[in-house]
């Protein structure tokens, strides 16, 4: 069967689904003028609902509507809501809108060019368009079974791929199939209330993690448990029977016949980038996270086929709508302005110049060679997410103060209401020495002045289209100088987010960003009187080498000919001897590693290992020895600071324990942590006031677990969060709601929409998903209302989700709103709970 | 940042020197009666002691509610000055009373406050010493963790068990189910265990007997497995019972480190509730002390 449409648009998430109602309300005009008789668009969606993203959130879940900043622009509706509230206004859209869709009708290969294109529908169907939409957002497609009647609508609700809820199956007979974590995960939660039966291809689960594989071998080994596992066996042909399901398997031994109640599938995913590579559609880098290229309309490198939403690598439900609209309406030859367009007027309303935002952003561009080369759309939506910065002198500062109210009047006034500029005076600072902030900063105009605090270092100069503040974003410390504004100059600050995802997915940018971070390292410890034209080639000799957790960047006793400076991340120092490992010093970012080498003894006393994810630059002996003849003003300081290593390093060597619990906190990964709580067990007297304190001043919500967490020689690391320099909680948090404070406490905002990723990502378990509760009642107005219906903290209320508060991530601020320091610490009586930096581990480790 | 410190050590024990200055003034304030009036609460040193102590009483007391304002002030500070000036309160006390003791309201207060400071002496006592003897105790594990270690040694020593001889295995299934651990405060602050275990044996005349007996610190259990060793006739059963004997002696280490730890936590508590009881009982005896003394001025 062949149908053959204008647009054809795959996926009803958020993005198809806008751009599938636009499509409709296009043809609904142009028929209700007599142009066409039927309508030209469809919806194809492989699930058999739409948006099945939003369909597989957590049941109840409220769904945030997330930028605020931005409005909405679809024939389609959403706001803030309960998933069930949401999924049903879009349902309501689909009919009132009159879109054409069609469900289980999974897109499988597309091919041809603009004007015709073939799309091949896993049932066989061929659909032909002459555009094609892509919206399938990032999830992917489970993998089939691929047998005889799978397809049997008669099975359709009892052969499944994924899995939500196990507690919802009871006394069933279920076959799970694969050998993956996610089927011995599924098969261990059914098998508490179900019999249940593993299909496994080969003959031991080697694809498993150490405690799934540990925890199904016991289960099933032990006769008690409903669980059982058919090796070395392939599923063959389904049937449905009077009495549930017939599953045919081909066994060592021959063919058998099962007979069950449910399949479940657990055979892996088709990831989207293999499907969309396949139809020839190019990424912009070769990294995961990398999107497909496109121009400034959507369109991707195969002309004709466009690509909306979360592939297109926006990750929010209010975009991927706006853009599905919008894409509908380029295919249409209409040029309108996207949504966003707003945004950038008020973005650059302290600009001294005014011109349309699309030519500033044009000129924005051109002036700032590294990105230059940057898709426009890439570039905009960098811009979107950065503030502009304007530093004025004198009476044009104080005209432009009053601009600058007026603005950010107007911006209150709109709802939602969009950023405006930052207006600073000439001369003011940007960011002071030691700030935790790791934002990235452009210069457009003007000139921005660096100044160090050593006394030995000159104030560097930067002017038009430099940056700077890459130091803090690459090693996650805290700024090392302080930058201030010269006059009439313009600044684009960038969100660490957005520059991360940007270094991720574009070579150009992050080779200028590596390049010119060598550069002012190699300026600051071996050559400051050096500039940075003349530090260009000895950069160029230099490498940058990544380390995972525990690989040795270099070995004890093998001769070593280079130093590394490490750029983000720690390593440990350890000496070995008949006695065994001895960790004798950690280091952090931004100091030397294995300078001896080059300064005296060639053979390595220690070996250097990273102790959490580390990158170094390494400088070899003929580079360095060039840069210490070119500039030989940092001899004596090096020299220094390699007598002292090394006097420290034996001290430590001569103290065995003192190492091992360096080595076990670096264990821990403390070597990543800025403020972490650490508690003294010889003093602790397990009251939990320090829980109390947290909950009394957090919403009555504890983000600390006292009592759980490693332990070594009477020091616990207890579960709470420690700040780490390089957040890992920060990495897919879709609103970008966590945030690193001045003073470098890591915090969660108020647009945190509860997905969870925080969660998972957190090695550290320091992040927990809670309600957050209504403001406490006083005790008079307790008097004078009556009580609250309802206990607001951590209790799961059916209706919650619909009455507005959804669950969020909650976890450690450190306290940084209160100007006593943590309350946790402070309510402490014995004085075991401290806060602690890796820095003060050391003296902690002395002192014992 | 501050490193870790004891209340003690706390500032390099800033407030033990006001403590210690604070008794001094009290002797030389003392030492100023004349040979007019002896010492006693009523002249004019007597008063100015008896105030002081009075303040410190009162202040003394406000740790119940500085301890539970979380977030506006540093507890560890005030515990370190509620140590010094609470022990420094005994001598400007007595001085203030010039230990004229008698069967009265008044002596009545100072008995009180003893008791209060003395049940303080052993509380700090515990805080000082106690978490070091539990972190030792627990080695490197939390309490959860021991009781779920416990939990699945009795998993697995039931599903031993239950290859082995009947007897043997109801033996294990009873020791596991009588074990005792925590129960009422006195079990917990003494460590008593009141474990038992049910024994299948012939008695003399060949009949078979079941008879709980002791098991305190899984002795009984452990020498009761031990002794089927030898006497294990089918193949393989010798290697499960030592398997088992194996679980069982793990069992006797954890619980010793669970009753260790439950009666370090039941101590690092129960002084509290002498403490804090004659703290409320002392303040209500000085209110009729006070009172009195100036009724019949
Ligand atoms: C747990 C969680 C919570 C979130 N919470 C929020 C929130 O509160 N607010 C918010 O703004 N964002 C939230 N997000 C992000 C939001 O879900 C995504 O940004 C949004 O769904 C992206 O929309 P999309 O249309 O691009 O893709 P998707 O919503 O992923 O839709 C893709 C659709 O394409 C279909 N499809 C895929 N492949 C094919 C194929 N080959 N053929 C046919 N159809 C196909 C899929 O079945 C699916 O229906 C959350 C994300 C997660 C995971
Ligand atoms: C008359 C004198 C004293 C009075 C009235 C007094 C009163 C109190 C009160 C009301 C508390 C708060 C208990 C709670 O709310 O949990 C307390 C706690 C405490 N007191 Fe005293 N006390 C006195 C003397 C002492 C002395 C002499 C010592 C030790 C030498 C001492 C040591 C402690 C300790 C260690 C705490 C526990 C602190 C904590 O865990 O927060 N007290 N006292
Ligand atoms: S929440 Fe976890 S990952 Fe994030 S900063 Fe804290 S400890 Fe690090
Ligand atoms: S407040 Fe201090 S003593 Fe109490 S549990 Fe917490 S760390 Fe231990």
């Amino acid at each position: 069967m062949t149908l053959h449409v204008h647009i054809a648009i795959i996926g009803s998430g958020p993005a198809g689904l806008s751009a599938a109602a636009r499509a409709a309300q296009r043809d609904r005009a142009r028929m209700e003028a007599g142009e066409i008789s039927e309508p030209t668009h469809i919806l194809l969606e492989s699930f058999s609902q739409p948006a099945k993203t939003i369909q597989r959130y957590q049941k109840g879940k409220f769904v945030m509507a997330e930028p605020g900043f931005l409005h909405l622009r679809s024939d389609c509706e959403f706001g803030a809501g309960s998933r069930e509230a949401i999924l049903e206004q879009w349902q309501e859209d689909i009919a009132r809108n009159g879109i054409k869709v069609r469900y289980q009708a999974e897109v499988q290969a597309i091919t041809g060019e603009r004007g015709n294109f073939s799309l091949a529908l896993a049932n066989g169907d061929v659909v032909t368009a002459e555009v094609v939409i892509l919206a399938i957002g990032l999830e992917g497609n489970p993998r089939k079974l691929n047998i005889a009647g799978e397809g049997d609508s008669a099975l359709a609700d009892r052969v499944q791929y994924t899995l939500d809820d196990p507690e919802e199956f009871n006394g069933e007979r279920i076959v799970v199939v694969g050998a993956g974590d996610s089927a011995l995960e599924n098969a261990l939660a059914l098998s508490k209330k179900n019999h249940v039966t593993v299909i496994n291809r080969r003959a031991e689960f080697s694809r498993a993690k150490e405690a799934n594989l540990n925890a199904i071998l016991q289960a099933i080994n032990d006769r008690r448990t409903t669980l059982d596992c058919l090796y070395e066996t392939n599923p063959a042909a389904l049937e449905a029977d009077d009495d549930g399901i017939n599953f045919a398997v081909e066994t060592p031994t021959g063919r058998k016949v099962l007979s069950c109640d449910r399949i479940i599938a657990r055979l892996g995913g088709f990831p989207p980038r293999k499907f969309i590579e396949s139809i020839g559609i190019e990424f912009s880098s070769e990294a995961i996270d990398a999107a497909p290229i496109l121009n400034g309309q959507y369109e991707s490198s195969v002309p004709g086929i466009y690509v909306v939403g979360s592939l297109a690598g926006y990750p929010l439900i209010k975009q991927a709508m706006n853009q599905g609209y919008d894409v509908v309406e380029y295919i249409h030859g209409n040029d309108i302005k996207p949504a966003d367009h707003e945004l950038l007027e008020f973005q650059f309303g302290l600009l001294p110049y005014r011109r349309p935002p699309d030519e500033l952003l044009h000129l924005f561009q051109q002036r700032i060679p590294m990105f230059s080369q940057l898709n426009v759309l890439v570039f905009r939506q960098l811009v979107i997410e950065s503030s502009i910065w304007v530093a004025l002198e004198g009476p044009s500062f104080e005209n432009t103060k009053k601009q600058a109210a007026e603005l950010a009047e107007a911006a209150a006034q709109r709802q939602p209401s969009p950023k405006t500029g930052k207006l600073i005076r000439a001369g003011e600072s940007i960011f002071q020495r030691g700030d935790y902030t790791n934002t990235f900063f452009m210069i457009v105009d003007g000139e921005v002045i660096l100044e160090r605090h050593e006394q030995s270092a000159k104030p560097v100069r930067l002017e038009r289209g430099q940056f700077f503040g890459e130091d803090s974003l690459v090693s996650g410390r805290p700024r090392e100088y302080t930058a201030v504004a010269g006059s009439d100059c313009v600044l684009v600050e960038t969100p660490r987010r957005t520059m991360i995802k940007l270094l991720n997915s574009n070579d150009q940018v992050r080779r200028g960003i590596d390049w010119i971070f060598t550069v002012r390292a190699l300026q600051k410890h071996f050559a400051p009187e050096l500039s940075p034209g003349e530090l260009r080639e000895i950069a160029q000799t230099t490498q940058l080498n990544t380390y995972q957790a525990g690989e040795p960047l270099f070995r004890q006793d093998q001769e070593g000919d280079c130093l590394h400076v490490i750029r983000r991340g720690a390593v440990t120092l350890q000496r070995s001897s008949e006695e065994g490992d001895l960790v004798v010093a950690q280091l952090q970012a931004d100091e030397l590693v294995g300078e001896m080498a080059l300064m005296g003894e060639p053979v390595r006393r220690h070996t250097a290992k990273a102790s959490v994810l580390t990158e170094t630059i390494v400088l070899h002996r003929d580079s360095f020895m060039k840069l210490v003849n070119l500039d030989s003003s940092s001899i004596s300081q090096l020299q220094a600071r390699a007598s002292k290593h090394a006097r420290t390093y034996t001290t430590m060597q001569a103290q065995a324990d003192k190492g091992s619990l360096i080595g076990f906190m670096m264990g821990e990964g403390m070597g990543e942590a800025t403020n972490a709580m650490v508690i003294d067990e010889s003093l602790c007297i397990g009251c939990d006031h320090c829980e109390k304190a947290c909950a009394d001043t957090h919403d009555g919500i504890s983000r600390l677990n006292r009592s759980e967490g490693p332990s070594f020689a009477q020091m616990h690391l207890a579960i709470s969060c420690r700040h780490c320099e390089h957040p890992h909680c920060m990495k897919d948090c879709p609103p970008d709601a966590i945030h690193r404070a001045e003073s470098g406490e890591v915090f969660i905002d108020d647009s945190c929409i509860g997905c969870g990723n925080c969660v998972t990502h957190c090695p550290y378990d320091a992040i927990q998903l809670a309600h957050t509760p209504q403001p406490r009642q006083s005790l008079f107005s307790w008097l004078l209302k009556g009580a609250p219906d309802k206990l607001s903290i951590g209790r799961e209320d059916a209706d919650q989700g619909a009455s507005g508060a959804g669950k969020k991530a909650v976890k450690c601020d450190a306290c940084m709103n209160f100007a006593n320091g943590p309350a946790c610490v402070n309510a402490c009586p014995t004085g075991a709970a401290a806060r602690l930096a890796p820095e003060h581990l050391v003296k902690l480790v002395a002192k014992q | 940042m501050k490193l870790h410190q004891s209340i003690l050590e706390y500032r390099k024990g800033r407030y033990g020197w006001w403590a210690l200055l604070l008794i001094l003034g009290a002797i030389v304030l003392f030492g100023s009666h004349n040979d007019f009036q002896p010492p006693n609460g009523g002249t004019w040193q007597g008063y100015i002691l008896g105030s002081i102590g009075l303040a410190l009483i009162v202040w003394l007391t406000t740790l119940g509610i500085v301890k539970r304002r979380y977030g506006k002030s540093n507890v560890q500070a005030w515990t370190s000055a509620h140590v010094y000036l609470g022990a420094s309160l005994l001598i400007v006390v007595s001085l203030h009373s010039a230990l004229q003791i008698g069967l009265n309201v008044h002596s009545l207060a100072y008995v009180l406050m003893c008791v209060v400071i003395f049940s303080g002496f052993v509380g700090l006592y515990f805080y000082r010493r106690y978490p070091h003897l539990m972190a030792r105790n627990r080695r490197n594990l939390s309490q959860r963790q021991l009781f779920s270690e416990l939990n699945d040694l009795n998993q697995k020593g039931r599903a031993l068990a239950k290859r082995c001889h009947p007897n043997l295995a109801s033996a294990v299934d009873t020791a596991i189910d009588r074990t005792a651990i925590g129960g009422g405060l006195l079990d917990q602050l003494l460590g008593r265990d009141g474990s038992t275990v049910v024994l299948i044996e012939k008695d003399k005349k060949g009949g078979v007997q079941r008879r709980p007996v002791s098991n305190r610190d899984q002795q009984t259990i452990i020498g009761y497995v031990a002794k089927c060793i030898p006497r294990a006739r089918k193949q393989g059963e010798a290697a499960n019972i030592q398997s088992l004997l194996e679980v069982v002696c793990r069992r006797q280490t954890v619980t010793r480190q669970l009753r260790q730890d439950i009666k370090f936590n039941a101590c690092l508590k129960v002084w509290l509730w002498v403490h804090v009881p004659f703290t409320i009982a002392l303040l209500a005896a000085l209110t009729i002390h006070i009172l009195s003394v100036f009724y019949y001025w």
